[in-house]
Protein backbone atom coordinates (compact mmCIF):
# COMPACT_ATOMS: atom_id res chain seq x y z
CA UNK A 1 0.00 0.00 0.00
CA UNK A 2 1.53 3.30 -1.01
CA UNK A 3 -0.39 5.51 1.29
CA UNK A 4 -0.60 8.24 -1.85
CA UNK A 5 -4.02 9.52 -2.26
CA UNK A 6 -6.05 9.83 -4.96
CA UNK A 7 -8.27 6.98 -7.36
CA UNK A 8 -5.30 4.31 -6.85
CA UNK A 9 -5.37 4.64 -2.84
CA UNK A 10 -6.99 1.33 -1.61
CA UNK A 11 -11.26 1.83 -0.20
CA UNK A 12 -10.85 2.48 3.61
CA UNK A 13 -11.69 -0.32 5.74
CA UNK A 14 -13.69 0.21 9.29
CA UNK A 15 -11.95 -0.61 11.83
CA UNK A 16 -13.18 -4.11 13.07
CA UNK A 17 -15.16 -4.35 16.32
CA UNK A 18 -13.20 -7.33 17.56
CA UNK A 19 -9.72 -4.97 17.09
CA UNK A 20 -11.48 -2.49 19.38
CA UNK A 21 -11.77 -4.57 21.87
CA UNK A 22 -8.06 -5.22 21.91
CA UNK A 23 -7.56 -1.90 23.66
CA UNK A 24 -7.89 -1.82 26.90
CA UNK A 25 -10.70 0.47 27.81
CA UNK A 26 -9.27 2.66 30.59
CA UNK A 27 -5.97 1.36 31.16
CA UNK A 28 -4.01 4.10 32.53
CA UNK A 29 -0.42 5.01 31.93
CA UNK A 30 1.46 5.75 35.15
CA UNK A 31 2.30 9.49 34.84
CA UNK A 32 5.89 8.52 35.09
CA UNK A 33 5.63 6.67 32.01
CA UNK A 34 3.88 9.39 30.11
CA UNK A 35 6.73 11.91 31.57
CA UNK A 36 9.44 9.27 29.68
CA UNK A 37 7.54 8.98 26.11
CA UNK A 38 6.88 12.83 26.11
CA UNK A 39 10.78 13.02 27.18
CA UNK A 40 11.36 10.80 24.51
CA UNK A 41 9.30 12.51 21.90
CA UNK A 42 10.76 15.77 22.73
CA UNK A 43 14.14 14.51 22.16
CA UNK A 44 13.79 12.66 18.76
CA UNK A 45 12.14 15.96 17.52
CA UNK A 46 15.16 18.20 18.53
CA UNK A 47 18.07 15.56 17.42
CA UNK A 48 16.32 15.50 14.20
CA UNK A 49 15.56 19.57 14.10
CA UNK A 50 18.54 20.67 16.41
CA UNK A 51 16.02 23.61 16.85
CA UNK A 52 17.34 24.73 20.14
CA UNK A 53 21.03 22.86 20.49
CA UNK A 54 22.11 24.94 17.47
CA UNK A 55 20.79 28.19 18.33
CA UNK A 56 22.27 27.74 22.17
CA UNK A 57 25.44 26.76 21.64
CA UNK A 58 25.73 29.34 18.79
CA UNK A 59 25.09 32.28 21.05
CA UNK A 60 26.95 30.42 23.83
CA UNK A 61 29.96 30.96 21.73
CA UNK A 62 29.48 34.24 20.52
CA UNK A 63 29.32 35.32 23.93
CA UNK A 64 32.45 33.59 24.77
CA UNK A 65 34.51 34.77 22.25
CA UNK A 66 33.22 38.81 22.24
CA UNK A 67 34.17 39.05 25.90
CA UNK A 68 37.59 37.20 25.72
CA UNK A 69 38.42 39.71 22.86
CA UNK A 70 36.56 42.86 25.38
CA UNK A 71 38.65 42.14 28.26
CA UNK A 72 42.14 41.35 28.48
CA UNK A 73 41.59 39.45 32.73
CA UNK A 74 44.51 37.91 34.24
CA UNK A 75 43.68 34.42 36.04
CA UNK A 76 42.90 36.29 39.59
CA UNK A 77 40.25 38.90 37.69
CA UNK A 78 38.80 35.94 35.54
CA UNK A 79 37.87 33.74 38.66
CA UNK A 80 36.13 36.75 40.42
CA UNK A 81 34.20 37.71 37.16
CA UNK A 82 33.63 34.18 35.27
CA UNK A 83 30.77 33.30 37.65
CA UNK A 84 28.67 36.20 36.37
CA UNK A 85 30.04 35.54 32.99
CA UNK A 86 29.53 31.79 32.74
CA UNK A 87 26.02 31.90 34.32
CA UNK A 88 24.27 35.17 32.25
CA UNK A 89 25.84 33.54 28.99
CA UNK A 90 23.93 29.96 29.82
CA UNK A 91 20.56 31.76 30.97
CA UNK A 92 20.29 33.76 27.76
CA UNK A 93 21.01 31.23 26.11
CA UNK A 94 18.83 28.63 27.67
CA UNK A 95 15.88 31.30 26.82
CA UNK A 96 16.61 29.91 23.36
CA UNK A 97 15.99 26.20 24.35
CA UNK A 98 12.85 27.42 26.43
CA UNK A 99 10.91 29.34 23.35
CA UNK A 100 11.51 26.23 21.32
CA UNK A 101 10.07 23.70 23.71
CA UNK A 102 6.73 25.07 23.90
CA UNK A 103 6.67 26.42 19.80
CA UNK A 104 6.84 23.18 18.80
CA UNK A 105 3.72 21.86 20.79
CA UNK A 106 1.97 25.09 18.95
CA UNK A 107 2.53 24.04 14.98
CA UNK A 108 -0.46 22.33 14.15
CA UNK A 109 -1.95 23.04 17.31
CA UNK A 110 -0.14 19.73 18.66
CA UNK A 111 -0.84 20.95 22.66
CA UNK A 112 -4.55 20.63 21.63
CA UNK A 113 -4.12 16.92 21.12
CA UNK A 114 -2.02 16.66 24.95
CA UNK A 115 -5.27 18.89 26.34
CA UNK A 116 -8.31 16.41 25.00
CA UNK A 117 -6.25 13.51 26.25
CA UNK A 118 -6.36 11.91 29.89
CA UNK A 119 -2.62 12.23 30.44
CA UNK A 120 -1.96 14.32 33.69
CA UNK A 121 -0.74 18.07 32.61
CA UNK A 122 2.47 17.55 34.97
CA UNK A 123 3.73 14.64 33.00
CA UNK A 124 3.91 16.72 30.44
CA UNK A 125 5.25 19.77 32.46
CA UNK A 126 7.89 17.46 34.03
CA UNK A 127 8.65 15.77 30.63
CA UNK A 128 9.80 19.37 29.33
CA UNK A 129 11.54 20.77 32.45
CA UNK A 130 14.29 17.37 32.21
CA UNK A 131 14.29 17.80 28.14
CA UNK A 132 15.43 21.32 28.77
CA UNK A 133 17.48 20.63 31.36
CA UNK A 134 19.67 17.86 29.44
CA UNK A 135 19.42 20.76 26.12
CA UNK A 136 21.07 23.01 28.62
CA UNK A 137 23.79 20.42 29.92
CA UNK A 138 24.52 19.33 26.84
CA UNK A 139 25.90 22.69 26.08
CA UNK A 140 27.47 23.75 29.46
CA UNK A 141 29.43 20.39 28.88
CA UNK A 142 30.56 21.60 25.62
CA UNK A 143 30.79 25.40 26.67
CA UNK A 144 32.81 24.98 29.80
CA UNK A 145 35.93 23.61 28.63
CA UNK A 146 36.22 27.16 26.20
CA UNK A 147 34.84 29.30 28.99
CA UNK A 148 38.17 27.34 31.11
CA UNK A 149 40.38 27.52 28.36
CA UNK A 150 39.60 31.59 27.43
CA UNK A 151 39.74 33.11 30.60
CA UNK A 152 42.34 30.87 32.02
CA UNK A 153 39.94 29.38 35.16
CA UNK A 154 41.12 26.89 37.70
CA UNK A 155 39.32 26.29 40.52
CA UNK A 156 41.01 27.28 44.17
CA UNK A 157 38.13 25.68 46.18
CA UNK A 158 36.88 22.36 45.91
CA UNK A 159 35.85 22.03 42.08
CA UNK A 160 33.26 19.04 42.49
CA UNK A 161 31.04 21.75 44.39
CA UNK A 162 30.39 23.19 41.03
CA UNK A 163 28.87 20.22 39.38
CA UNK A 164 26.23 20.81 42.02
CA UNK A 165 25.92 24.70 41.33
CA UNK A 166 25.44 23.74 37.73
CA UNK A 167 23.04 20.92 38.31
CA UNK A 168 20.54 23.22 40.67
CA UNK A 169 21.27 26.57 38.87
CA UNK A 170 20.50 24.51 35.82
CA UNK A 171 17.48 23.40 37.67
CA UNK A 172 16.36 26.57 38.81
CA UNK A 173 16.38 28.07 35.30
CA UNK A 174 14.68 25.62 33.36
CA UNK A 175 11.85 24.79 35.44
CA UNK A 176 10.80 28.26 35.60
CA UNK A 177 11.62 29.14 32.35
CA UNK A 178 9.85 25.95 31.45
CA UNK A 179 6.79 27.40 33.27
CA UNK A 180 7.12 30.84 32.23
CA UNK A 181 6.93 29.73 28.67
CA UNK A 182 4.07 27.90 28.75
CA UNK A 183 2.52 31.21 30.18
CA UNK A 184 3.65 33.36 27.66
CA UNK A 185 2.77 30.83 24.62
CA UNK A 186 -0.62 31.94 23.80
CA UNK A 187 1.27 36.06 23.93
CA UNK A 188 1.50 37.55 20.76
CA UNK A 189 5.11 38.69 21.31
CA UNK A 190 5.97 35.39 23.26
CA UNK A 191 9.71 35.99 22.51
CA UNK A 192 10.08 39.22 24.67
CA UNK A 193 7.43 38.39 27.48
CA UNK A 194 9.60 35.33 28.55
CA UNK A 195 12.68 36.93 29.60
CA UNK A 196 10.39 39.65 31.17
CA UNK A 197 8.65 37.18 33.30
CA UNK A 198 11.55 34.58 33.62
CA UNK A 199 14.45 37.39 34.64
CA UNK A 200 13.43 39.09 37.44
CA UNK A 201 12.16 36.11 39.25
CA UNK A 202 15.41 33.89 38.24
CA UNK A 203 17.50 36.81 39.87
CA UNK A 204 17.89 35.12 43.74
CA UNK A 205 19.21 32.02 41.41
CA UNK A 206 21.59 33.76 39.54
CA UNK A 207 22.82 35.83 42.46
CA UNK A 208 23.54 32.39 44.63
CA UNK A 209 24.66 30.47 41.12
CA UNK A 210 27.36 33.64 40.71
CA UNK A 211 28.51 33.87 44.12
CA UNK A 212 28.81 30.16 44.69
CA UNK A 213 30.44 29.81 41.39
CA UNK A 214 32.85 32.82 42.61
CA UNK A 215 33.22 31.25 45.90
CA UNK A 216 34.86 27.36 44.10
CA UNK A 217 37.05 29.46 41.85
CA UNK A 218 38.49 32.24 43.97
CA UNK A 219 38.53 29.87 47.35
CA UNK A 220 38.08 32.82 49.27
CA UNK A 221 34.52 31.69 51.18
CA UNK A 222 32.41 28.75 51.59
CA UNK A 223 29.75 28.59 49.03
CA UNK A 224 27.88 26.15 51.45
CA UNK A 225 25.48 29.22 52.20
CA UNK A 226 24.68 29.75 48.31
CA UNK A 227 24.04 25.82 47.32
CA UNK A 228 21.42 25.42 49.92
CA UNK A 229 20.02 28.71 48.97
CA UNK A 230 19.50 27.37 44.95
CA UNK A 231 18.54 23.99 46.64
CA UNK A 232 15.51 25.57 48.57
CA UNK A 233 15.11 27.48 45.51
CA UNK A 234 14.72 24.72 43.53
CA UNK A 235 12.03 22.90 45.96
CA UNK A 236 10.23 26.02 46.12
CA UNK A 237 9.58 26.93 42.60
CA UNK A 238 9.66 23.14 41.19
CA UNK A 239 6.77 22.59 43.72
CA UNK A 240 5.00 26.08 43.19
CA UNK A 241 5.15 25.45 39.29
CA UNK A 242 3.83 21.76 40.03
CA UNK A 243 0.83 23.22 41.51
CA UNK A 244 -0.18 25.79 39.10
CA UNK A 245 0.82 24.12 35.42
CA UNK A 246 -2.46 22.69 34.71
CA UNK A 247 -4.26 25.90 35.35
CA UNK A 248 -1.89 27.20 32.88
CA UNK A 249 -1.99 24.88 30.66
CA UNK A 250 -5.77 25.06 30.29
CA UNK A 251 -5.68 28.52 30.12
CA UNK A 252 -7.84 30.25 26.85
CA UNK B 1 -35.68 12.93 19.49
CA UNK B 2 -35.87 8.99 20.33
CA UNK B 3 -36.45 8.05 23.67
CA UNK B 4 -33.17 6.81 24.30
CA UNK B 5 -30.49 8.62 26.82
CA UNK B 6 -28.67 11.33 24.83
CA UNK B 7 -25.29 10.95 24.98
CA UNK B 8 -24.69 14.36 24.68
CA UNK B 9 -26.92 17.34 26.11
CA UNK B 10 -26.27 21.23 25.57
CA UNK B 11 -28.33 23.61 27.68
CA UNK B 12 -28.20 27.68 26.99
CA UNK B 13 -24.09 27.37 26.22
CA UNK B 14 -22.86 30.54 25.85
CA UNK B 15 -19.00 31.48 24.90
CA UNK B 16 -17.88 34.52 24.79
CA UNK B 17 -14.21 35.80 24.21
CA UNK B 18 -14.21 38.95 25.31
CA UNK B 19 -16.91 41.09 24.43
CA UNK B 20 -17.34 38.70 21.34
CA UNK B 21 -20.29 35.84 21.80
CA UNK B 22 -19.26 33.20 19.85
CA UNK B 23 -22.30 30.69 21.10
CA UNK B 24 -25.22 32.27 22.04
CA UNK B 25 -27.52 30.11 23.98
CA UNK B 26 -27.11 26.99 22.38
CA UNK B 27 -29.17 24.24 23.52
CA UNK B 28 -29.60 20.56 22.43
CA UNK B 29 -29.88 17.09 23.31
CA UNK B 30 -27.71 14.69 21.25
CA UNK B 31 -28.73 10.93 20.79
CA UNK B 32 -26.15 7.90 20.54
CA UNK B 33 -25.14 6.12 17.35
CA UNK B 34 -25.79 8.71 15.08
CA UNK B 35 -23.73 10.79 12.59
CA UNK B 36 -24.74 14.40 12.75
CA UNK B 37 -23.57 17.22 10.32
CA UNK B 38 -22.84 20.78 11.74
CA UNK B 39 -22.82 23.09 8.82
CA UNK B 40 -23.30 27.28 8.75
CA UNK B 41 -21.57 29.96 7.55
CA UNK B 42 -17.72 30.88 8.91
CA UNK B 43 -18.32 32.13 12.28
CA UNK B 44 -21.63 30.69 12.92
CA UNK B 45 -19.98 29.33 16.23
CA UNK B 46 -19.43 25.40 15.17
CA UNK B 47 -16.12 25.38 15.50
CA UNK B 48 -16.72 26.96 18.74
CA UNK B 49 -19.27 24.55 19.63
CA UNK B 50 -17.27 21.54 18.70
CA UNK B 51 -13.99 22.76 21.04
CA UNK B 52 -16.43 23.07 23.57
CA UNK B 53 -17.22 19.70 23.55
CA UNK B 54 -13.63 18.85 23.55
CA UNK B 55 -13.17 20.52 26.47
CA UNK B 56 -10.73 22.58 24.82
CA UNK B 57 -13.30 25.80 25.28
CA UNK B 58 -14.64 26.40 28.83
CA UNK B 59 -18.21 27.81 28.97
CA UNK B 60 -19.08 31.24 29.72
CA UNK B 61 -22.20 29.99 30.73
CA UNK B 62 -24.63 26.96 30.23
CA UNK B 63 -23.79 23.30 30.71
CA UNK B 64 -22.49 20.41 28.78
CA UNK B 65 -22.96 16.76 29.92
CA UNK B 66 -21.35 14.00 27.87
CA UNK B 67 -22.36 10.40 28.98
CA UNK B 68 -23.34 11.73 32.37
CA UNK B 69 -20.62 13.79 33.22
CA UNK B 70 -20.35 17.34 33.30
CA UNK B 71 -16.23 16.91 33.85
CA UNK B 72 -14.94 16.70 30.65
CA UNK B 73 -11.57 15.03 32.26
CA UNK B 74 -13.98 12.02 33.28
CA UNK B 75 -14.90 10.98 29.64
CA UNK B 76 -11.90 12.27 27.73
CA UNK B 77 -10.95 8.71 27.03
CA UNK B 78 -14.45 8.06 25.41
CA UNK B 79 -13.48 11.44 22.97
CA UNK B 80 -11.85 11.55 19.54
CA UNK B 81 -10.71 14.68 18.72
CA UNK B 82 -9.58 16.22 15.07
CA UNK B 83 -9.36 19.65 14.54
CA UNK B 84 -8.61 21.80 11.41
CA UNK B 85 -4.59 21.53 11.68
CA UNK B 86 -3.26 17.87 12.11
CA UNK B 87 -2.53 17.78 16.03
CA UNK B 88 0.68 15.84 14.80
CA UNK B 89 4.23 16.31 15.09
CA UNK B 90 5.65 17.19 11.95
CA UNK B 91 8.78 15.36 12.51
CA UNK B 92 8.05 12.48 12.67
CA UNK B 93 6.43 9.60 11.04
CA UNK B 94 2.59 8.44 10.86
CA UNK B 95 3.44 5.79 13.29
CA UNK B 96 5.34 7.19 15.77
CA UNK B 97 2.98 10.15 15.86
CA UNK B 98 0.44 7.73 16.67
CA UNK B 99 2.98 5.45 19.24
CA UNK B 100 3.35 8.95 21.01
CA UNK B 101 -0.63 9.18 21.50
CA UNK B 102 -1.08 5.79 22.50
CA UNK B 103 0.78 6.52 25.36
CA UNK B 104 -1.25 9.08 26.44
CA UNK B 105 -4.07 7.09 26.46
CA UNK B 106 -2.44 3.80 28.15
CA UNK B 107 -2.99 1.98 25.18
CA UNK B 108 -0.82 -0.82 25.28
CA UNK B 109 -1.65 -3.17 22.23
CA UNK B 110 1.58 -1.78 20.09
CA UNK B 111 -0.57 -2.69 16.82
CA UNK B 112 -3.45 -0.37 17.49
CA UNK B 113 -1.47 2.60 15.89
CA UNK B 114 -1.22 0.22 12.45
CA UNK B 115 -4.64 -0.92 12.84
CA UNK B 116 -5.99 2.80 12.59
CA UNK B 117 -3.52 3.85 9.99
CA UNK B 118 -4.61 1.34 8.09
CA UNK B 119 -8.27 1.72 8.18
CA UNK B 120 -7.78 5.39 7.42
CA UNK B 121 -6.05 4.15 4.03
CA UNK B 122 -2.67 4.68 4.69
CA UNK B 123 0.52 2.03 5.38
CA UNK B 124 1.72 2.24 8.73
CA UNK B 125 5.15 1.57 6.97
CA UNK B 126 5.35 4.71 5.39
CA UNK B 127 8.48 6.05 7.33
CA UNK B 128 8.26 10.13 5.85
CA UNK B 129 7.57 12.68 8.83
CA UNK B 130 4.37 13.55 8.69
CA UNK B 131 5.54 17.47 7.42
CA UNK B 132 6.29 15.73 4.20
CA UNK B 133 2.38 14.43 3.60
CA UNK B 134 -0.18 16.02 1.55
CA UNK B 135 -2.65 17.49 2.77
CA UNK B 136 -5.26 14.83 2.54
CA UNK B 137 -2.93 12.39 3.76
CA UNK B 138 -2.31 14.44 6.75
CA UNK B 139 -6.57 14.74 7.31
CA UNK B 140 -6.27 10.87 7.24
CA UNK B 141 -3.84 10.54 9.82
CA UNK B 142 -5.75 13.03 12.27
CA UNK B 143 -8.23 10.96 11.87
CA UNK B 144 -6.66 8.11 12.76
CA UNK B 145 -5.27 9.55 15.81
CA UNK B 146 -8.53 10.70 16.38
CA UNK B 147 -9.79 7.16 16.47
CA UNK B 148 -6.65 5.75 18.37
CA UNK B 149 -8.35 5.34 21.83
CA UNK B 150 -11.48 4.17 20.46
CA UNK B 151 -13.59 6.75 21.33
CA UNK B 152 -17.55 6.81 21.61
CA UNK B 153 -17.91 9.89 20.50
CA UNK B 154 -16.12 11.52 17.19
CA UNK B 155 -15.81 15.13 17.10
CA UNK B 156 -14.67 16.21 13.68
CA UNK B 157 -13.71 19.38 12.40
CA UNK B 158 -13.81 19.79 9.18
CA UNK B 159 -12.22 16.08 8.26
CA UNK B 160 -13.24 16.67 4.37
CA UNK B 161 -11.00 19.83 3.62
CA UNK B 162 -8.28 19.40 1.20
CA UNK B 163 -8.80 16.29 0.58
CA UNK B 164 -10.12 14.60 -2.90
CA UNK B 165 -13.52 13.58 -4.17
CA UNK B 166 -12.45 10.15 -3.87
CA UNK B 167 -11.33 9.70 -0.65
CA UNK B 168 -13.90 12.26 0.80
CA UNK B 169 -16.17 9.68 0.07
CA UNK B 170 -14.30 6.73 1.56
CA UNK B 171 -14.05 8.71 4.70
CA UNK B 172 -17.48 9.57 4.62
CA UNK B 173 -17.91 5.40 4.32
CA UNK B 174 -15.68 4.74 7.27
CA UNK B 175 -17.68 7.26 9.66
CA UNK B 176 -20.37 5.85 8.43
CA UNK B 177 -19.66 2.12 9.39
CA UNK B 178 -18.18 3.54 12.31
CA UNK B 179 -21.78 5.21 13.40
CA UNK B 180 -23.16 1.61 12.24
CA UNK B 181 -20.87 0.38 15.00
CA UNK B 182 -22.19 2.64 17.89
CA UNK B 183 -19.92 5.69 17.30
CA UNK B 184 -21.67 9.11 17.94
CA UNK B 185 -20.11 11.47 15.38
CA UNK B 186 -19.92 15.03 14.83
CA UNK B 187 -18.70 16.65 11.86
CA UNK B 188 -18.33 20.21 11.04
CA UNK B 189 -18.32 21.10 7.18
CA UNK B 190 -18.96 22.98 4.57
CA UNK B 191 -19.28 19.59 2.14
CA UNK B 192 -22.34 19.19 3.72
CA UNK B 193 -23.86 17.11 0.09
CA UNK B 194 -20.95 14.65 0.38
CA UNK B 195 -22.76 13.31 3.49
CA UNK B 196 -25.79 13.26 1.91
CA UNK B 197 -27.54 9.66 2.58
CA UNK B 198 -24.64 9.77 5.42
CA UNK B 199 -25.47 11.81 8.05
CA UNK B 200 -28.28 10.80 10.09
CA UNK B 201 -29.19 14.70 10.33
CA UNK B 202 -28.12 18.15 9.21
CA UNK B 203 -27.77 21.00 12.38
CA UNK B 204 -27.79 24.38 11.07
CA UNK B 205 -25.94 27.20 13.01
CA UNK B 206 -26.07 30.84 12.24
CA UNK B 207 -24.66 33.34 14.72
CA UNK B 208 -23.88 31.26 17.09
CA UNK B 209 -27.26 29.65 17.69
CA UNK B 210 -29.16 26.11 16.48
CA UNK B 211 -31.48 27.82 14.14
CA UNK B 212 -32.38 24.47 11.98
CA UNK B 213 -32.06 20.52 12.43
CA UNK B 214 -33.28 18.51 9.82
CA UNK B 215 -33.20 14.82 8.58
CA UNK B 216 -32.20 15.58 5.16
CA UNK B 217 -29.74 17.90 3.71
CA UNK B 218 -31.31 20.48 2.26
CA UNK B 219 -29.85 24.43 1.70
CA UNK B 220 -30.59 25.87 4.77
CA UNK B 221 -34.01 25.86 5.81
CA UNK B 222 -36.13 29.02 4.67
CA UNK B 223 -37.51 29.85 8.05
CA UNK B 224 -33.96 30.01 9.72
CA UNK B 225 -32.41 31.80 6.95
CA UNK B 226 -31.57 35.59 7.16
Amino acid sequence: MSGTLGTSSPPLQTPRPEAAAEVPPSAASAPSGITRATLLKDLRLEWRSKDAINSMLFFSLLVVVVFSFSFDPSAEESRQIAGGLVWVAFLFAAVVALNQTWARELRNQVLDAYRVSPAPANSLFLAKVIGNFIFVAVLETLMTPLFIIFYRLRAIGPAWQLLLVAALGTWALVVNGTFFAAMSIRTRSREIMLPLLLFPISIPAILAMVQATAAILTGEYSARFWIVLLGTYDLVFTTGCLLLFETVLNAE
Amino acid sequence: MTDIAPVITVSNLIKQFGRFAALRGVTAEFAPSRFYAILGDNGAGKTTLLRTLAGLNHPSSGQVTILGSNKFRNICREVGYMAHPALLYDEMSGIENLGYFARLYGIADGKRGADVIRAVGLDPELTRPVGQYSQGMRQRMSLARALLNDPRILLLDEPFSNVDLHSARDMVRLLAGLRDQGKTIFAVTHQASLLEGAADEFIWMEAGKIVARTAEFTEMPKESAR
